[in-house]
């Protein structure tokens, strides 16, 4: 099927002019939306307003998972007053994307059915609506009471509000208040116009996905500037990313364990975790593989007595998580509170457009490490796990199934890397952009799909910069896996998703 | 059981045994050391190149309250500037952040800045609550880390706490944004006197890399004095700990 309206991109793919993506009026563009999202193998991967010339514009792009083509199309409206028909009535998982675009530019959108702010940015288009107003769903009753936790939590995480209303110790509904986090990321992404000054921020959206931010945000720019990296170095990187994933799906395994009261669980996958992140910190001299990932290039090459360090450390905690792993998932007591609990559905995950392991637990086949290969799984096969059940015991289980998965990826590269020893570039921070300019970098984070895109000027600086966490969707699943669950089974339910808080804040 | 068993013995002692004495990875970016003084010209390019503006040019020096240990400006000029894997930076004096030409010595309290109290009443108990104010993660992560299996700062009797009603200070990561910046304050007003604040990470000791934006407010640190800075991106967890134990007066 070809779609005439929108022009085609790759991930990562040559970036293509501003003034060649079609510009199509509302009804139209409204209309190639709904006909690509028919198809259940497509998906919105960005969807966003930016002042332009005196217009508004808005830019969709539509990633289609079967042909990893990514389809890109927009429509212009004026600066203010606009009011436009809601995709969201009919495709709700547009809903977070048309929340933002309210919540930046006033634009009205008729019949949304949650036109609810999202992240309360300095430079929000209603002064009015503060952290302190936001719109809480109410239910007048006596039978109910509601439950406010936050933003500050009993433990040492992030800030973020939830209120719950409960029917005794049943929760109805869940509201989940964002925007603490705040830190004008995107802005200060033009502001601070100098490449390394970029790819430190990229490395602090999310402080527990460096990897994956900064490898969406190297990926953008070395497709922006025309930067070919060698393949030893896209291989090093997609290592970094499923180190990442390792440490923090075991990291994960514990703190479930914590939530559940299985201590033992807990330390043993504590000091796993902590085998994986000194890994990272013997690479690179940070646990978090900052430093690690840069444009162009890298600092720290690895070389064979680090390899070897690495293949042994992850043969020995690869086999004792597995054996951990056993045990937890064959105790009575932990199966108890993670079977058929905080269960979402696969139809709620298409409905509200979930990505990354919230989407995989409920059988749908969505990784970008498949669809839009990146680094070195464009040359490498891969099939992604996936589970159905959709409860906290999937969850757990796909984290166990994904560190296996990932211990094997690093071991078949690794092979490839021992065979060779060339020397790699040094990172370049004095790139030229292609002026007029728009390109997309999608990345699989541990959490799911994080998408980074980027629009430059006449002289090739950057005028407009977008991230997309996967918590910006997977949010909603959340709130939906806790209805008529157990408030006590909040914490574990929450701690399944892991979802990011500054990665939706920015 | 049996199983449970074979795991435990797997296991092992995890933990280390002094947190003062760790020789962390080769790379680890810790103290930095300048041991030999840049010229004009180089100056001029570590300028333009330290993305947090932690390079002081008179006298010529790297502020670890605003560094985000990129090392980058070593990679520049590799035979002037190097990192050390010293992680005990930690400090409550905020110019001793300030690693001058030559110097190669360890960040040291500056004992005169230690409030009385502070050593009579938390010596051999410390409840602390933390607050994420636009903190990315790694640094919250880091500081739960403290208290695994591995750093075990509950040892010294150091502890973080659900409430800050609970608690004897607050310990701040990340910038201070605008719509963190009441909740901050209303959980240090909940937190009975005699109080600590101390900022771990970079972005919390200067604002870092998120300097200057206008979505953070930092104006709660203008009101009060800061009893521990804890520098890195993310601070170490044995950078948190010694940082604590030394402003403690405790021995690791």
């Amino acid at each position: 099927m070809t779609h005439k309206h929108t022009i085609e991109i790759q991930n990562n793919g040559a970036p293509v002019l501003l003034k060649d993506i079609p510009v199509l009026e509302y009804p139209e563009f409204s209309h190639q939306v709904k006909d690509l999202l028919a198809d259940q193998n497509c998906h919105c991967v960005a969807y966003y307003a930016i002042p332009f010339e005196k217009k508004l514009k808005f830019l969709c792009c539509i990633a289609n998972d079967l042909t990893s083509k990514v389809h890109a199309f927009s429509h212009d409206q004026k600066t203010s007053g606009v009011v436009l028909e809601s995709l969201s009535s009919e495709i709700f998982a547009m809903h977070v994307y048309e929340r933002e675009i309210h919540e930046n530019y006033g634009v009205q959108f008729l019949h949304h059915p949650w036109l609810k702010p999202v992240r309360f940015p300095f430079a929000r288009f209603n002064r009015n609506s503060t952290m302190n107003n936001y719109p809480f769903f109410q239910i007048e009753s006596e039978e109910l009471h509601e439950v406010g936790v936050g933003p500050i939590h009993a433990g040492v995480i992030e800030p973020g509000h939830f209120r719950f209303i409960c029917n005794g110790e049943n929760v109805i509904h869940l509201e989940i208040h964002l925007g603490y986090q705040h830190r004008g990321i995107e802005k200060l992404m033009l502001d601070k116009n100098n490449p390394l000054q970029r790819m430190i921020l990229a490395e602090s959206i999310a402080g527990d996905s460096a990897v994956a931010h900064g490898l969406a945000h190297t990926g953008l720019v070395e497709s922006l500037a025309g930067i070919d990296v060698p393949q030893r170095l896209q291989i090093e990187r997609s290592i970094a990313l499923e180190l990442e994933r390792i440490a923090v799906h075991i990291g994960d395994t514990g703190a479930l364990c914590t939530d559940v009261a299985y201590q033992f669980g807990q330390v043993v996958n504590e000091a796993l975790r902590t085998t994986i992140i000194n890994t990272t910190q013997l690479w690179c001299g940070n646990r978090f593989g900052k430093g690690l990932i840069r444009p162009g290039g890298t600092n720290y090459p690895s070389d064979a007595d680090f390899i070897a360090a690495m293949m042994s450390t992850l043969k020995d905690s690869g086999q004792r998580f597995a054996d951990m792993a056993d045990r937890i998932f064959s105790l009575p007591s932990v199966l108890s509170r993670f079977d058929g609990i905080g269960v979402f559905t696969q139809e709620q995950a298409r409905l509200t457009g979930a990505v990354g392991m919230a989407a995989r637990i409920t059988g749908i086949n969505r990784d970008i490490r498949k669809s839009h290969p990146f680094q070195y799984f464009k040359n490498h096969s891969f099939d992604p796990t996936m589970l159905t059940s959709g409860d906290v015991l999937a969850r757990s289980l796909l984290r166990k199934l994904e560190v296996k998965q990932s211990i094997e990826l690093i071991k078949t590269w690794a092979e490839i890397l021992m065979d060779s020893m060339e020397i790699l570039p040094r990172p370049q921070y004095n790139y030229k952009l292609q002026p007029e300019s728009f390109a997309i970098s999608l990345c699989e984070g541990w959490r799911g799909e994080i998408c980074h895109s980027a629009i430059t000027g006449k002289d090739g600086e950057i005028i407009h910069y977008k991230i997309k966490d996967p918590s910006f969707h997977n949010w909603m699943a959340l709130a939906l896996a806790v209805r008529n669950q157990e408030i006590s089974d909040f914490p574990v339910c929450n701690k399944s998703f892991n979802l990011s808080y500054c990665g939706n804040d920015l | 059981m049996i199983k449970e068993f074979k795991i435990f013995r797997q296991h092992g002692k995890q933990f280390v045994p002094n947190p003062g004495n760790v020789e962390l990875a080769p790379l680890f970016r810790g103290r930095p050391i300048i041991s030999n003084l840049p010229d004009e010209k180089e100056i001029d390019k570590l300028l333009a190149l330290c993305p947090t503006n932690a390079i002081v040019a008179k006298p010529f020096g790297i502020d670890l309250g605003k560094c985000v240990f990129c090392k980058e400006c070593h990679f520049l000029i590799p035979n002037k500037i190097n990192f050390t894997n010293d992680y005990k930076i930690a400090t409550n004096d905020r110019k001793k952040l300030i690693i001058g030409f030559g110097d190669n010595t360890p960040v040291k309290l500056n004992p005169d800045l230690v409030r009385k109290e502070i050593r009579k009443v938390f010596k051999n108990s410390l409840k602390l609550r933390q607050i994420s104010a636009a903190g990315d993660n790694s640094g919250e992560m880091e500081l739960n880390a403290s208290g695994n299996v591995n750093f075990d700062m509950g040892r010294y009797g150091i502890e973080f706490v659900a409430s800050p009603r609970h608690a004897d200070g607050i310990v701040i990561t990340g910038p201070i944004s605008e719509n963190m910046a009441e909740a901050t304050q209303i959980c240090y007003d909940a937190t009975p006197d005699p109080k600590l604040i101390i900022l771990v990470g970079t972005d919390a000791i200067s604002g870092g890399i998120f300097e200057g934006s206008p979505a953070i407010n930092r104006d709660f640190l203008k009101k009060y004095p800061v009893d521990l800075y804890v520098p890195g991106n993310p601070a170490h967890p044995l950078t948190f700990i010694n940082g604590i134990l030394s402003l403690l007066g405790k021995k690791s």
